[in-house]
């Protein structure tokens, strides 16, 4: 009799929302005494690791958001991440606030450079409205591009000290492991969220055939472009603190290869998989700063990964599965999915 | 007036570059809807070729114009096997996947040839010339020189494309894959060709840019773009569309270059990456495409 | 699939702990750790792997003598991808990762600047071979106690590029810079200043980017503008490039520039011919320090050295007898010791360093002749 068995459920079962807040509330609470914990005696070479692996972990899973669960394939989010970067970095040195309001500032820098990125995201995301695969891939290649070439040429915009492509130095360093990971579990969580909301559903079914999608009543052009608006406001966010870590932003650091580096950890941990790219995030920061003596050969083995994966494995490491799910799970539940007889 | 004459015939003569790059991205794209982006690192494999092959010849002596000879047929045959091994190799397998899985396996291949060539091993990153003799035996007007020889093998290659069985394959192929299949053509065979042809025609662009300048592993990088742009802008999968890309292009960035003010030069690279995007959001089919109805 | 994420994380907790305890920076006793960042891969790999060669050339040398203290050098080398951001993150790992007692790096300004931060944070000395922006060792006038430089300030050559071409009776100079590079833009503005006086102009001012290979449309320009002679305070990589290009156009004045045309493939162009260039040495330069050098690098990579490769080559010597000289592997000793360096002699030059932690050496202008590049005239410093 169709029912009688209880559905197994392709998630952890859902906690009431007070609980999940909670439970979200008491890691930020861990992550401000453990980030003293660290400082003090960590190796801080070790630190500045888990702190780079922090800022990619937010780039990744901003970037799934945009290719691997809504399916738009977005070369271009290091310009994003250079906007919020330099945004902030730019204000903060001119205005220089100390003290208490430094903190504030700082803040409402990251918020500012989000936000900016994700205009950007709105600019680059309504014209590319009816760009098919290969082709939005280039035109945000281009426009990653662009906003590359723009900011190297730029030594001031008006009264603000921009640096062009000497690089701008010198920028207070505020961000420290605890704003680095607070912001990762926001975005882990925002991502999460929208993508076990109703609004996720659209973004997959964008992601799965668009047509079907916009025959069904889905506004595909609305949905991909909130899935760029928020993609690109955490890449700013993870822009703007990679930028007041270092001290020091260099234009080039923002070009084709580092949003190719992205893409590798989305596609490698699955796109459309957050543990997935989390874990691809993890691992490719990790490793090549542990195989170190490979250094020539880095590159190399990073597009043998590449067009191995996608040779062998396409849908990376996880596909589109989370962390949990077995194929225990996923077996009974095609099964109960069939019609019983 | 004289300066105009001159600055024309320089964008010209890049812009025939491009074009020869171009064609390869558009032939490809016709046949396989595939961007091809190790297509500009092809580009640089021949002009790799082209040197070591020069370089062996000049200190063994031979003639000057047998080493020119050798350079180029050494260049082509290699980047033609190239071309092959990368289809058959990275993208043959994935035929019936998604194009972005394509598309992602292009990148990877890309990114592959050019760091391969950085290594000490194989090249170096150092920027290295060819043999002086060879420039010096060229002439010295060796823009007319390559806009010509460039031409040729536009001539030569519309000529295959329109007059040739395998040209009239290579249209059927592009026009409809499957249908063409089902009328018994070996499509694997048209492919394998295309890639072959296209790599070759990178390949002499290579050795020619090679000459007038340097060679450096990463020189295919901004050409290949600057020639995708082009084949976009003429209408991917169109052949004379490449060469009329090619050369705009190649002629609007020269002219920019010499007549925009000195602080605004830095920007002519970006102007590509404008127009590109001008040309997806305005005619995605590019200047002589036919529009393609995204069929369900 | 289960099992590969066990295994990865297991993998990934295993090293984590292993290696995430504090290092003391305690080396084998019988080596002294030296750190080199350089950019090894990336956009300038080229300058990176040249000041490597030099650098382990010398080490080399010095440890067959018998090294220096009675210990042999090890040197660590941390590719920084041409990045900032990466360079900071490698000598993050020489000092806390590997324990160095000394970091040498970097030939870009801007990573010599993120280098410097890291090591004026944990007080470990730097020395760069390569960097010109004058902010890498003076941050708004005040000198950073850590951070050395053996090459000289984009100021000194700028200046002393422009009395040059004043003293040539050049009336009217065209610019040609690559607005990309920090060197270049310092340079040219540095040289503006000096040169721009009174009698002499600036007719015209073109610039480029590191990826242009044409040159063409800048050099017409130039041509336009009728100059006596033109300044191109670029990098090799592209003089060879445009010199060839500006005969072809017609250009026929001289040229001249900084160290930046330093390079074999220069020296052997047609079009380079009676160009000018000022440098830190002449490679016929008759001193042992220079053809001892020229030789064993020819022997030793089979290849004539580059400025990258003698300005890595020379760091890496004055940083082992500022080791001898502290008498000890400690980096305040050593750190003061560079800050006395005096009169040391270097195959780029006699080098003391300055209290702005900049190298005090003369600057000589080569005349390209004969495929050789032929001592001129020397400039003392001032």
């Amino acid at each position: 009799m169709a029912g009688s068995e209880p559905q197994p459920r392709l998630a952890p079962p859902a906690l009431p929302s007070w609980v999940a807040n909670l439970i979200i509330v008491a890691i930020l609470a861990v992550l401000w005494p453990l980030n003293s914990v660290l400082e003090k005696n960590l190796n801080p070479y070790y630190l500045q690791i888990l702190v780079i692996i922090g800022i990619n972990i937010i780039l990744a899973t901003s970037l799934n958001l945009i290719n691997g669960i809504t399916g738009q394939f977005s070369l271009g989010h290091a310009g994003f991440m250079a906007l919020g970067g330099y945004v902030a970095a730019v204000l903060f040195k001119h205005y220089q606030p100390s003290g208490s309001a430094a903190i504030l500032f700082f803040l409402g820098m990251l918020l500012f450079g989000g936000i900016v990125a994700a205009t950007a995201g709105l600019l680059i995301g309504i014209p590319t409205l009816r760009l098919r695969g290969d082709y939005l891939a280039i035109a945000t290649l281009g426009f990653g591009e662009i906003i590359g070439i723009v900011i190297n040429n730029t030594e001031h915009i008006g009264p603000f000290l921009v640096g062009g492509a000497s690089g701008l130095h010198g920028i207070p360093a505020y961000t420290n492991f605890f704003w680095v990971y607070s912001w990762v579990v926001i975005c882990v969580v925002c991502v999460w969220r929208i993508v076990h909301s109703t609004r996720g559903k659209a973004f997959l079914a964008v992601r799965e055939d668009e047509i079907a999608a916009a025959a069904t009543g889905v506004d595909t052009a609305y949905q991909k472009v909130i899935a760029f608006l928020i993609g690109a406001f955490f890449a700013g966010v993870a822009g703007a603190l990679s930028a007041m870590w270092f001290s020091d932003l260099d234009p080039g650091s923002f070009g084709f290869i580092r949003s190719i580096e992205i893409v590798v950890m989305v596609v490698l941990g699955g796109s459309g998989s957050i543990t997935g790219v989390i874990l691809a995030a993890i691992v490719l920061t990790y490793l090549p700063e542990r195989l170190r003596i490979l250094h020539d050969w880095r590159m190399v083995i990073y597009s043998l990964l590449l067009i191995l994966m996608m040779l062998l494995r396409p849908e990376g490491l996880l596909g589109r599965r989370e962390l949990w799910w077995t194929r225990r799970r996923l077996r009974s539940a095609s099964a109960a999915a069939e019609p019983s007889t | 007036m004289d300066k105009l004459v001159d600055q024309l015939i320089i964008g010209l003569s890049v812009g025939a570059t491009y074009a020869l790059i171009a064609l390869g991205y558009t032939m490809v794209y016709g046949v396989l809807r595939l961007i091809n982006f190790a297509h500009g690192d092809v580009y640089m494999v021949g002009a790799v070729v082209g040197y070591y092959v020069a370089h062996a010849m000049v200190r063994a002596g031979e003639p000057i114009w047998l080493t020119i000879t050798a350079v180029i047929a050494a260049a082509v045959i290699c980047c033609a096997i190239l071309g092959f091994l990368i289809e058959y190799l990275a993208y043959r397998p994935l035929r019936n996947r998604p194009r972005l899985v394509a598309l992602i396996t292009a990148i990877g291949v890309s990114l592959l040839l050019e760091n391969l060539f950085q290594l000490n091993v194989i090249f170096g990153p150092t920027p290295r010339s060819f043999p002086p003799e060879i420039r010096a035996a060229l002439g010295k007007r060796f823009d007319l020189l390559s806009l010509g020889v460039s031409l040729v093998l536009m001539v030569v290659l519309t000529w295959v494309v329109k007059r040739t069985r395998t040209g009239l394959a290579l249209r059927a192929v592009s026009y409809r894959f499957d249908t063409a299949m089902l009328m018994g053509v070996n499509t694997n065979r048209i492919i394998s060709f295309t890639f072959m042809f296209g790599s070759a025609l990178a390949a002499v662009a290579g050795v020619l840019d090679a000459i007038r300048y340097d060679v450096r592993p990463l020189m295919g990088i901004l050409p290949g773009l600057k020639a995708f742009i082009a084949a976009v802008l003429g209408g991917i999968g169109n052949i004379p569309g490449a060469l009329v890309g090619g050369i705009l292009i190649g002629v609007v960035e020269t002219l920019l270059k010499g007549y925009l003010k000195s602080e605004y030069t830095g920007y002519a690279d970006a102007v590509s990456f404008v127009i590109l995007i001008l040309i997806l959001l305005v005619r995605p089919s590019g200047l002589l495409g036919r529009p393609e109805r995204e069929k369900v | 699939m289960r099992n590969i994420h066990s295994l990865v994380l297991l993998c990934l907790a295993v090293s984590l702990t292993s290696a995430g305890c504090k290092k003391e920076g305690a080396a084998n006793s019988n080596e002294i750790l030296i750190g080199e960042y350089a950019s090894m891969t990336g956009n300038t790999s080229a300058f990176g792997t040249s000041s490597d060669k030099g650098l382990q050339l010398a080490f080399e040398q010095i440890n067959a003598a018998g090294g220096v203290l009675g210990k042999k050098i090890k040197v660590i080398l941390a590719d920084d991808r041409s990045d900032a951001n990466e360079a900071n993150t490698a000598v993050q790992k020489l000092i806390n990762g590997d324990g160095v007692v000394a970091v040498i790096g970097e030939v870009a300004s801007k990573r010599s600047l993120a280098g410097a931060s890291v090591c004026e944070k944990y007080k470990v000395p730097m020395l760069s071979p390569a960097s010109t922006n004058p902010a890498v060792t003076v941050d708004n006038g005040r000198t950073k106690p850590y951070v050395f430089r053996i090459c000289f300030t984009d100021e000194f050559q700028g200046r002393i590029n422009g009395r040059f071409a004043a003293e040539q009776g050049w009336k009217k100079i065209a610019m040609l810079t690559n607005v990309e590079e920090d060197y270049s833009k310092g340079l040219g503005s540095n040289f503006q200043k000096t040169y721009e006086t009174g009698e002499h102009h600036i007719v015209a001012n073109e610039s480029y980017r590191n990826s242009d290979r044409d040159f063409k449309a800048q050099l017409r320009k130039i041509k336009d503008a009728n100059p006596d002679a033109i300044y191109v305070p670029g990098y090799y990589t592209e003089v060879k490039l445009l010199l060839p290009q500006a005969r072809e156009l017609g250009l026929n004045v001289p040229f001249f520039g900084g160290d930046g045309w330093d390079s074999p493939e220069t020296l052997a162009l047609d079009a380079a011919q009676g160009q000018f260039y000022s440098d830190h040495y002449a490679a016929e330069d008759p001193r042992p320090e220079v053809q001892e050098f020229v030789n064993a690098y020819q022997a030793k990579y089979k290849e004539t050295p580059d400025a990258m490769a003698v300005l890595g080559y020379d760091a890496a010597r004055v940083m082992a007898d500022a080791i001898k000289r502290a008498g000890k592997v400690d980096r305040e000793a050593i750190r003061d010791a560079l800050s006395k360096t005096k009169d040391f002699p270097g195959a780029s030059g006699t080098i003391t360093i300055d209290e702005s932690h900049n190298a005090r050496k003369p600057i000589v202008v080569l005349q390209i002749q004969d495929r050789k590049a032929k001592l001129f005239k020397t400039y003392p410093f001032e």
